[in-house]
């Protein structure tokens, strides 16, 4: 029983896991294309991660699991807004469709200020 | 020692397709990426998918060492996506070879997707 709940759960995972590198390839500019990198990649490799832990059922491997996915969950955020920063400010990010940047505005309106 | 049931190594395999299609569509993006941070989001997703095709290869196979390497593999995989990032943030201020954030158009046409 506890092998068909941990396929099916690999199965949605993978799906997820895929769903993101499709994303990377599709979407327009790096600030969206990081949207589905953190979100969707997040949730694919997490539920990766608990079909591991379903499928072992020790202490020792949920804790383990825990422990990686609590990792993938602390730097995924840290790291999308490094390089949301980086790239914003390197002025080439922003598809040409986009039109509302409240950074942008916000900057303006503040001057003087490092934005 | 392989999995018994018919159904999980089929859902392992399936997974593991799954998720080497994602890599060669990320090698794509890697190869193409028009600026210097899509190559890092690239390399980013990259490594999260090495940590989940070592998960599947841990329950395919029934190693169960093979998680720890992926607890290893996700911490160093931080670490090189925090470098690279700030060697772009530096590199971007100090040559200030690039344009300040131009105003978007709306009205203008897009050339590509």
């Amino acid at each position: 029983m506890i092998e068909y709940l941990t396929g099916i759960v690999l199965i949605i995972g993978s799906f997820f896991c895929l769903i993101a590198a499709l994303g990377v390839i599709r979407l327009p500019d790096p600030l969206t294309r990081m949207h589905a990198v953190t979100k969707a990649g997040s949730l694919g490799a997490g539920l990766l991660v608990c079909a591991h832990a379903l499928f072992y059922q020790q202490l020792g491997i949920s804790l383990r699991a825990v422990s990686i996915i609590a990792l993938l969950l602390f730097t995924a955020p840290v790291a999308a807004h490094i390089i949301a920063r980086t790239s914003y400010r390197s002025g080439e990010a922003i598809s040409d469709r986009t039109w509302i940047d409240q950074l942008k505005e916000t900057a303006a309106t503040r001057q003087g200020t490092n934005r | 020692m392989m999995t018994n049931t018919l159904f999980l190594s089929g859902a392992c395999q399936a997974a593991m397709v799954m998720l080497l299609a994602a890599m060669i569509m990320l090698l794509w993006r890697l190869a193409k990426g028009p600026v210097a941070a899509d190559r890092v989001i690239a390399m980013d997703l990259m490594s999260m998918l090495v940590v989940a095709f070592l998960v599947v290869l841990s329950i395919y196979t029934g190693k169960k060492n093979y998680l720890d390497v992926a607890i290893a593999y996700a911490c160093i995989a931080f670490l090189g996506t925090i470098t690279l990032a700030r060697f772009l943030h530096r590199r971007g201020r100090n040559n200030d070879l690039q344009p300040p954030p131009s105003a978007p158009d709306s009205t203008k046409g897009r050339s590509d997707d």
